[in-house]
């Protein structure tokens, strides 16, 4: 306890020195150079290179942006309702945020990661976790919209994950909490040795991209942290960081720092998969939510799954094996060869490089250093490559240029720090205002990195930007990396926490991008594809109104017969077949979102009149010199009145 | 005070009045509006006499990629039938047959405008609009309202170019 504080002591003392440093240097802002400002201008009208898509943390949401330039295309709702496009509060969407814990409209989103063939990005998916309630997610890049949400059961803190394998093979879930599988009513401080860290594997469909737990692995009750996929020649492993090797409950600030290493968990998962494939592993009830939203129907629907594939992983020898890794390392990133697999190690002072080859040869030697729970625990010095000698403080997460070089950024000396694989020599370090926690290189978690910027995603603003209140905006820079020395070119404002980021060369994904959904495969249980089948129609006290919409009319737009005490569902199609033709719709006192209806795509919103009157609606998107025209009205009469149903459009 | 209180009383004694005067007459209201709009078309020398989607134009073949069609003498009932298809679902919103609605209605179409200005203006209503000068005062006299791009391929723009044929 009394060692372990002393160099906690410093590093603190360490912390302010550097932030205090931060400071003076205010006003001078990394000593741009002029030709800054070119290098990431954008002309209007013209294209960023690359798109990024970044983590929106506690909002929930992932958001686009170019490269160079800094500028936000698009909040794609993910995790969390958004009113602007109705996500989650029109009756299509809801479905997705369902779970086994029932509508859960807010998550805490981190690391998105792109799909891969070939150890390459191919730009079809980018699938991003939710850590609160765990759930991974997928978002298709034809639409830019969330498709598929997956719960993932016996997880907690759903941290180690969304990332994939090199031919989108699996994308992996891992527990950051461990918990009692299956939960149950237990003391607290029997923590150590009962509870459970799943680590779940989600396969891929390769045609259409669904998703299905094939099995989570049980592994020790430590923190999983973060991970990576091997590529190239340690494609079929996967590594995990993981802290908390200590299994405490409590104080973890103190408790979970005592042991000098932690592991890295190597987990051949081809191994596994066969095990699996031959009939290996438990099926154990569980419950979790699998949501796919429908582009045919545009609509979600929930199934609740119940069922989970449970492997422990000393039932498969050879699968999984723990590599000492200093002091609670935090990112564990593979190079693009696949050799090199770096644990920062975020309380230690160096980084810790472990080489594939040396992991093979040790395993092939059984040259282990005990076991913990059963799984064997490899020599540090048998798989260490090589070392970072104090490359600054609290290491973070890497990334690679494909070039060679790596690209480290430390938490508490605020910087990123580029240094060389293989002779481990540092190269150049540049700040960050303020301590950076992840940054991304285009490409970074693949065979191919686009090796010319590296975004830092900063945890703390302070001075950069005019001042909002006591919250104020979160922010990413940009560092050109083309060149020996790294140049800051800008900082720029994010939506929301920037977990972390993917990024990919804007000409793989922007051709693929949709335009229109097309109106004759418009499969809406209550779309219509002609203005001929506009109809109201009442069951009960249900009424359904299938509405169309066109510039610059609702058909219909007077609608009569509507009673106190009804619920009325608004079902719209947009009728436009036209590239960037959106309409929405609202009408005074509905209790939920607008709705925002792409060409082609029918979405529905109920309202539940209360009084009687002529109550409006109109168009809530402009979309033509006409769009104030673009308006009705509902007459809604009292709960007892006889007044039949009729509608009517230019009558 | 007393001042600005009488006066509200009589601008609000007026306000009734006029209300009052109103109710008597249920449209009066918008015939004089109608009346002053009409007035003032007649008094501009460069509006033309006949409306657009009346006047008669076998020349122009607008502007767009249909440079050239010929017309069967037999008209083709298969693409009739697909193009009304179409029409219902891409059109329908706008165009009614037999009556204006948001757009002219296609009745006799063909009797107006050359088969290469129709398909035009299906195919590539956004440039038809800024360059053809009848597509123009169509805009105007429609009330400004755009015609969309429905995004139909050649192929279905050439059948409801012949479901047009039969609607007389």
């Amino acid at each position: 306890m009394r060692k372990f504080k002393n160099p906690m002591l410093v590093l603190f003392g360490l912390a302010l020195v550097f932030t205090s440093c931060g400071d003076q240097k205010k006003g001078n802002s990394g000593a741009l150079t002029s030709n800054a400002a070119e290098k990431v201008y954008v002309a209007p009208g013209e294209h960023d290179e690359f798109y990024a898509f970044v983590s929106g943390g506690f909002s929930g949401q992932m958001s686009v942006y170019g490269l160079p330039s800094g500028r936000l295309f698009k909040v794609i709702p993910v995790f969390s309702q958004d009113a602007e496009k109705a996500w989650g509060y029109n009756e299509e969407t809801k479905p997705m945020l369902n779970t086994s814990f029932g509508f859960v409209p807010w998550d805490d989103s981190h690391h998105p990661d792109i799909s891969q063939t070939n150890g390459e990005l191919d730009g079809r998916y980018v699938f991003i976790n939710g850590n609160n309630t765990p759930r991974i997610a997928k978002i298709d890049l034809t639409v830019f919209e969330t498709t598929e949400i997956i719960e993932i059961p016996n997880s907690a803190g759903n941290h180690s994950s969304s990332f994939v394998t090199e031919n989108t093979e699996y994308v992996v879930a891992g527990t950051r909490f461990s918990v009692p599988v299956p939960q149950r009513d237990m003391p607290i401080n029997e923590y150590k040795g009962n509870f459970k860290g799943a680590l779940t594997f989600i396969s891929v469909d390769p045609e259409d991209g669904g998703m299905d737990i094939k099995f989570q692995l049980m592994m020790p009750g430590f923190d999983y942290d973060l991970s990576h996929p091997g590529r190239g020649k340690s494609h079929g492993w996967f590594f995990f960081t993981t802290y908390n090797s200590e299994e405490a409950s409590t104080l973890l600030e103190v408790n979970a720092s005592q042991n000098d290493k932690d592991f890295i968990a190597a987990v051949n998962w081809k191994k596994i998969e066969e095990y699996v494939n031959n009939g290996g592993g438990t099926k154990m009830p569980s419950n979790y939510a699998h949501n796919v939203y429908n582009e045919e129907t545009h609509t979600a629907t929930s199934t609740m799954k119940k069922e989970v594939l449970v492997v422990n992983p000393t039932d498969v020898p050879g699968a999984v094996f723990f590599l000492p890794t200093p002091k609670s390392p935090h990112g564990c990133d593979v190079d693009p060869s696949g050799e090199y697999i770096v644990g920062n190690g975020k309380l230690s002072a160096d980084l810790t490089v472990h080489s594939f080859t040396k992991m093979l040869d040790a395993i092939e030697g059984k040259k282990y250093d005990g076991d913990a729970y059963g799984i064997p625990i490899l020599k540090f010095e048998d798989v260490l490559a090589g070392t970072v000698s104090q490359p600054g403080l609290g290491p973070l997460h890497t990334e690679f240029d494909g070039q060679g070089n790596a690209y480290t950024t430390f938490f508490i000396s605020s910087e990123v720090v580029k240094w060389k694989l293989g002779t481990w020599e540092v190269v150049d370090r540049q700040p960050c205002f303020y301590s950076v926690g992840h940054l991304m290189i285009p490409g970074g978690n693949s065979r191919k990195p686009f090796g010319k910027y590296v975004l830092a995603m900063n945890k703390i603003t302070k001075d950069r930007y005019l001042p909002t209140g006591p919250e104020v905006t979160q922010s990413a820079q940009l560092y050109d990396i083309s060149g020996e020395k790294m140049e800051l070119l800008l900082d720029f404002p994010t939506v929301g926490e920037p977990h972390y980021a993917a990024g990919i060369a804007a000409d793989i994904v922007k051709a693929r991008s949709k335009k229109i959904f097309d109106l004759k495969e418009n499969k809406h249980e209550y779309g219509i594809t002609s203005d001929a089948d506009v109809r109201v129609e009442r069951n009960g006290k249900e009424v359904h109104i299938y509405m169309s919409m066109i510039r610059s009319h609702f058909n219909p737009d007077n609608i009569e017969g509507i009673k106190v005490g009804d619920k009325v569902y608004f079902h719209v199609t947009n009728m436009e077949q036209d590239y960037d033709v959106p309409h929405g719709v609202s009408i005074i006192g509905a209790n939920t979102s607008e709705l925002l209806i792409m060409p082609g795509q029918t979405e529905t919103f109920v309202w539940e009149p209360k009084q009687p009157g002529v109550w409006p609606f109109y168009c809530t998107d402009f979309c033509s010199a006409l769009h104030q025209e673009m308006q009705g009205y509902v007459r809604v009469s009292p709960a007892n009145s006889n007044i039949d149903l009729s509608w009517s459009l230019g009558d | 005070m007393g001042k600005v209180n009488n006066s509200l009383l009589v601008i609000f004694t007026l306000l009734l009045l006029s209300c009052g005067g109103k109710e008597e007459k249920k449209d009066g209201f918008s015939i004089e509006r109608k009346k002053a709009t009409t007035e003032k078309k007649a008094e501009t020398p460069t509006t033309n006499q006949v409306k657009a989607s009346e006047r008669i134009d076998l020349t122009s073949k607008g502007v767009g990629p249909i440079n050239s069609i010929t017309l069967d003498a037999e008209i083709d009932q298969a693409m009739v039938t697909q193009g009304e298809e179409v029409f219902n679902q891409m059109c329908m919103a706008c165009h009614r047959v037999g009556k204006k609605f948001i757009g002219p209605a296609p009745n006799g179409i063909l009797e107006r405008r050359t088969p290469e200005w129709i398909m035009n203006m299906i195919l590539n209503p956004d440039v038809m609009v800024k360059e053809d000068p009848l597509a123009k005062d169509l805009l105007v006299e429609f009330n400004g309202s755009p015609m969309a791009n429905q995004s139909l391929t050649e192929d279905q723009a050439r059948a409801v170019l012949e479901y047009f044929r039969t609607l007389k």
